[in-house]
């Protein structure tokens, strides 16, 4: 009977999501849509971090290596963003498993890991900056014009349907694998790598898997960003905010969950928004406010909002 | 090729910078056999079960299982070919359960989820812990924790088993069960190498004995005859005792 209230849910949720944004006014729409961008980029995050217990903090290295390459694809050579994502996406997942073979190879684990992708990311960063070729600190500007085949809106609604499509994507797929053999592997890897190997789980190979597809999904996300904005440049597609933007929305809302980085997204980015808002022209104080809401909520629910539920499900099963 | 022979090790040795833990140590298990390794505190016999396992690479000597050598090969690649092993400190996913720990390892041979879950559960049924198949492994008793580790070595589906003190800190009646589960899991046809300080178990268990005392094998043969060897009593209790025995 559960099973039934949580679907029933989970379609009232579905439907609302997609028939009432149409009358929403343009700030809520925006923020709507900055809610299902960063539950995006959570998403893509947890298949490595929250499933696979490797938490990147470099995420920005896949972000901007696709906003670049699909922007750059389109400005050069005209090619349309829709097949420059999934180039982006190629090239992302290629720099993924370089990174990852790096580090899983010579054994690094848990902060050493973390160092080294926020190190990536920050190279990436810096050669961005000084490559004439790609814009430096300047940056790129997308033309805008309003061609679905171009993935060019004059209106924020198609945006907000690309998202929400690409959102549920990528649920979709990490719901796939939580529920298959390399699901129960990498919740193996993340609780004891050695005892993970000792029955017969290849640890290197599946991280370096997880790797590739959390990287190649997480720089379709810079292409929408590099879409949506049509602006990118160096320290906001590779700097260390997007990292940790994408990753808290996992954290928050529960690691190694399904819907985990959405719950958490829902409930962040509003809250970012309100304190936006409450503090107008005091620089800086916001992003305090913020930390230390973060602080209280990463404090008092370690297992972050869906710790709450108590599931009696198993947990390499908590898939909804 | 001649017949593969269970578990073969001729000459290995492991160097930790200027420590010998394991010198020039030979030992087979044959397919059906249950062998005990004993030895004082330090005596290297964890080492010996590391090297095995892959977890550690010999410094020098070679290791064979049904005549393919293991050496060089990950500790996942090792469990494919039919070798498991147990930890001493027990090294549950403490966050899995009962089930979802053993499931992990039956993904060793189960290709399928389905499959997977139904051979964990004959497997967890098996071990006894059944009524905690949904437990959180951080919420079991040692004991539990001990056949668990025994549960997921077993659901590899191995043909030799390694067994790390599986019976440490457990209390009379509990190794008097663990006892029965080994015997059990021999009679399906898997051949066992244990690592146990509880005498009266290991001398009921094993069909033959090794002693390795700084590294070095002092003795190997039937557990009655060992028992009473001169250099063993002395490893274990010192020359007076030695003389005393006499």
């Amino acid at each position: 009977m559960a099973a039934v209230g949580a679907r029933l849910a989970a379609g009232l949720a579905l439907i609302g999501l997609a028939a009432v944004p149409p009358f929403l006014p343009k700030y809520g729409l925006e923020v709507l849509i900055g809610i299902l961008f960063f539950a995006y980029l959570g998403t893509c995050w947890n298949i490595l971090g929250g499933y696979g217990g490797q938490f990147s903090f470099g995420h920005a290295a896949f972000f901007g290596l696709g906003a670049y390459t699909s922007t750059l694809l389109l400005l050069r050579l005209g090619l349309t963003p829709w097949l420059g994502m999934l180039a982006g996406g190629a090239v992302a997942a290629g720099f993924g498993l370089f990174e990852g073979y790096l580090s899983f190879r010579y054994g690094l684990r848990g902060p050493y890991f973390s160092l080294v992708t926020l190190a990536f990311a920050e190279m990436l960063r810096v050669v961005a900056v000084n490559l004439k070729a790609v814009g430096s600190s300047l940056g790129l500007v997308v033309p805008s014009g309003s061609s679905v085949v171009a993935f060019e809106f004059a209106a924020k609604l198609p945006y907000y349907y690309v998202i929400l499509a690409m959102t549920l994507l990528a649920l979709a797929i990490t719901r796939l694998i939580a529920r298959s053999r390399m699901g129960y592997a990498l919740a193996a890897i993340r609780e004891n790598e050695d005892a993970a190997e000792a029955s017969g789980v290849n640890a290197l190979a599946t991280k370096l898997t997880a790797m590739a597809v959390s990287s190649f999904l997480t720089a379709l996300g810079g292409t929408f960003y590099a879409q949506y904005f049509a602006y990118i440049d160096p320290s906001l597609t590779f700097g260390p905010s997007i990292s940790i933007q994408g990753l808290l929305p996992a954290i928050v809302g529960g690691a190694g969950t399904v819907l985990g980085p959405l719950l958490g997204a829902f409930v962040l980015t509003p809250i970012s928004e309100l304190t936006r808002a409450v503090l107008r022209g005091r620089a800086g104080a916001d992003v305090m406010l913020y930390g230390v809401i973060l602080i209280l909520v990463i404090s008092f629910l370690p297992n972050g909002l869906m710790g709450l539920r108590r599931s009696r499900r198993p947990a390499a099963e908590r898939a909804t | 090729m001649s017949e593969a022979a269970g578990l073969e090790i001729r000459g290995l040795s492991k160097r930790f910078g200027g420590l010998e833990a394991v010198s020039r140590f030979d030992l087979t298990v044959a397919p059906g056999e249950i062998v005990g390794l004993i030895g004082p505190n330090g005596a290297g016999k964890t080492t010996v079960f590391h090297l095995i396992a892959g977890f550690h690479a010999p410094s020098e000597g070679t290791i064979r299982f049904e005549g393919r050598s293991l050496v060089g090969l990950k500790p996942h690649a090792i469990c494919r070919l039919g070798l498991a092993r147990t930890f001493q400190l027990v090294q549950p996913f403490a966050g899995l359960t009962t089930l979802e720990n053993v499931m992990v390892a039956a993904f060793n041979r189960a290709r399928e989820v389905d499959e997977a879950r139904q051979e964990a559960t004959r497997i967890v049924e098996f071990v006894g812990l059944g009524p905690r198949r949904d437990s959180p492994a951080r919420h079991l008793t040692l004991a539990d924790r001990k056949r668990l580790e025994v549960a997921r070595g077993l659901a590899t589906g191995p043909r030799l088993l390694l067994l790390d003190e599986v019976m440490s800190g457990l209390n009379p009646t509990e190794i008097e069960a663990i006892i029965g589960l080994i015997r059990r899991i021999h009679e399906r046809g898997v051949s066992l190498l244990i690592i146990e300080h509880v005498m009266r178990a290991i001398l009921a268990l094993s069909h033959r004995l090794v002693v390795l005392h700084h590294g070095e094998k002092i003795a190997d043969g039937a557990p009655a005859v060992v028992a009473r060897d001169r250099r063993v009593i002395e490893a274990y209790l010192g020359d007076a005792a030695a003389e005393a025995a006499r």
